[in-house]
């Protein structure tokens, strides 16, 4: 059974068919690269798969299971992590915080012992503190637990970001043009942050990039969307000699 | 569990006991007389007021206005239900009927707030500023028209039962149990909704669930604050929880540092004690108001602590970092 099965998924804006019969499957940890011109559909394709748009049609299953129709909070909770075009970080608080508050699901304390200050509150928020420190970690990203997000440098937001989701624990990761607004440097640095994530964690990552190079490189599968409607799927090598593709993006 | 959480929950501890015991000193050899007595317990309840709607404004990010809306429901709810006890139970202790009649405040003013914040709480954006703005006013004019609030004329015989002891602990409290609760993952949770809602909600934060936690909370907390000033002045005047009282926390909330529960005390004690002060420009408090909100917006957007809290170990780190960098200055 295929990780993430998407079939015949359609949303009309009104007159706008935004997306139109978009199929999709993705296998445990593959890496799949979601490409088209501005406007194409690809960030709505996202907001379909995260919850945040209800589909006109088609349906969405993870591990088999339909999430058609469920809430962003509860999509999360089957497996499926993402990021944003914009980055979305809670700007005002730390790196730590930020991490911690994805991590909300692995702590157990209520409410009440959470005011009261009660012996699990203690022993929740240590290993939370602990586990989110050492994920830092992972990322390289440890020395800047305690500084507030939006002070990091650009590159160090999107990896934050990234981070974040992935700490939801996903077995699937979307990433939403990642590299967008990236110097050559820091797009490096991405490209490692996505290797790293390869290897040390077990999830599929969706990419949705415009950087032709960063898609073309790491990416096993490639589909490309133009006005809504895929025109070509296929390995690098074969969208990159496809003519649609060519057509689309060099112009006739 | 952290040595210097520890130190830090006993060092405030202790200086809350402290001021206790100095404010009860000062007013038994008579230097705080009876006026001054009750501008503190005004000054105490208006914490009350602005640290619960600081849970809702400052820290949910839901901007609400009609806070006083709250204060009158549970003022109202509270008063009837000592009236009531005392009729009954007259053998009761005061403190007791005070906390039996406080917790229906608060539990009514909770369900009160959750009434008209699950409409409105669904939906982003300031829908709920509306709302609360029209429920503010409705409450109102029910509590002027029906008979068993005592209608425009106002409520009297309620029992006066508030004392500035046990104002002072229950205020206490509910800033403890505002500062913990905001310091836990439920906190951290109603925190990132006002960062981001979009994001909490791709991070798994049940954002409905936390708003509507959040703002039941602050509601039910503004209705022990009305409860508690039911009790000290034992007369209720429906038009005291006008507009331009929910105008007078969240301009306090806003002056002292939206998310910031430290900030909110010290701007709810500076804001009770000034128009008290300027007695014979009473009318031009709102005047005041507006230019305080306009001097604060130039010099400090974020209000007077921002979102962070008040702490002597900032401080005290503040001066070390200072001293040590002036050591290291003149070695160099
Ligand atoms: N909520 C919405 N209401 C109406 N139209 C929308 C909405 N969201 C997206 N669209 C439209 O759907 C189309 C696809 O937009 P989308 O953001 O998915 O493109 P994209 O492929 O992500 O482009 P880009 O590379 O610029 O990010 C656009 O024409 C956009 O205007
Ligand atoms: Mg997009």
């Amino acid at each position: 059974m295929a990780l993430l099965e998407v079939t015949d998924l359609s949303i009309q804006f009104g007159g706008l068919k935004a997306v139109d019969n978009f199929n999709l499957t993705i296998d445990e940890h593959e890496l799949v690269g979601l490409i088209g011109p501005n406007g194409a559909g690809k960030t709505t394709v996202f907001n379909m798969l995260t919850g945040v748009y209800l589909p006109t049609e088609g349906d969405i299953k993870i591990d088999g299971e339909s999430i058609v129709g469920k809430k962003p909070y509860e999509i999360v909770r089957c497996g499926a992590a993402r990021t944003f075009q914009n980055i979305r970080l809670f700007k005002d608080l730390s790196v730590l915080d930020n991490i911690k508050i994805a991590y909300h699901h692995e702590l157990n304390y209520s409410t009440f012992e959470g005011i009261f200050r009660l012996p699990r509150y203690w022993k929740d928020e240590k290993t939370a503190h602990e586990n989110c420190l050492a994920f830092l970690d992972i990322f390289d990203m440890g020395d800047y637990a305690s500084i507030q997000a939006k002070n990091l440098p650009y590159g160090k937001q999107r990896k934050l970001e990234i981070a974040r989701a992935l700490a939801t624990k996903p077995k699937i990761l979307m990433l939403d043009e990642p590299a967008a607004g990236m110097n050559p440097k820091e797009t490096h640095e991405l490209m490692d942050t996505i290797q790293l994530i390869r290897d040390k964690f077990d999830i599929a990552i969706l990419l949705i990039e415009h950087d032709m190079h960063l898609v073309m490189g790491i990416c096993e599968r490639i589909v490309v969307l133009d006005y809504g409607k895929i025109i070509a799927k296929g390995t690098p090598e074969e969208t990159r000699n496809n003519p649609d593709v060519i057509k689309v993006y060099l112009g006739e | 569990m952290n040595k210097n959480t520890i130190k830090s929950y006993l060092v405030n501890f202790l200086a809350v006991i402290i001021i206790f015991a100095l404010m009860k000193l000062l007013m038994n050899i008579g230097i705080i007389n009876r006026y001054y007595q009750g501008i503190i317990v005004f000054i105490l309840i208006n914490i009350i007021l602005a640290a619960s709607l600081n849970l809702a404004t400052g820290f949910l990010g839901q901007l609400t206005l009609g806070h006083a809306g709250f204060m009158a429901a549970g003022a109202y709810v509270s008063a009837s239900t000592a009236i009531m006890i005392k009729a009954n139970f007259g053998w009761l202790p005061n403190i007791a009927i005070l906390l039996i009649s406080l917790i229906i405040a608060g539990i009514i003013s909770a369900i009160v707030g959750v009434a008209i914040g699950i409409p409105a709480l669904r939906l982003r954006g300031d829908y709920l500023a509306i709302i609360t703005l029209g429920f503010g006013e409705v409450i109102r004019v029910i509590i002027n028209n029906i008979r068993f609030t005592g209608g425009a004329q106002g409520l009297t015989g309620i029992p006066r039962i508030s004392t500035f002891d046990n104002v002072f602990w229950i205020t206490v409290l509910i800033v403890f149990i505002l500062y913990t609760l905001t310091h836990s993952r439920q906190g951290r949770a109603i925190v990132s909704i006002r960062e981001d809602e979009v994001a909490a909600e791709a991070v798994g934060v049940k954002t409905t669930r936390f708003k509507v936690m959040g703002f039941a909370i602050a509601a039910s907390f503004a209705g022990i604050g009305g409860g508690l000033y039911a009790h000290y002045i034992a007369f209720l005047d429906p038009n005291t929880f006008n507009f331009m009282r929910s105008v007078e926390i969240l301009v306090i909330v806003v002056l002292g540092g939206m998310g910031s529960l430290t900030g909110s005390i010290i701007a709810a004690i500076v804001l009770t004690i000034l128009p008290e002060a300027l007695r014979s420009f009473a009318d031009y408090r709102l005047l005041l108001y507006s230019f305080l909100l306009i001097i604060m917006m130039i010099f400090r957007p974020a209000g007077l602590l921002g979102t962070s809290e008040f702490s002597w170990k900032s401080i005290y780190d503040r001066y070390k970092y200072r001293k040590e960098s002036i050591i290291k200055r003149e070695k160099a």
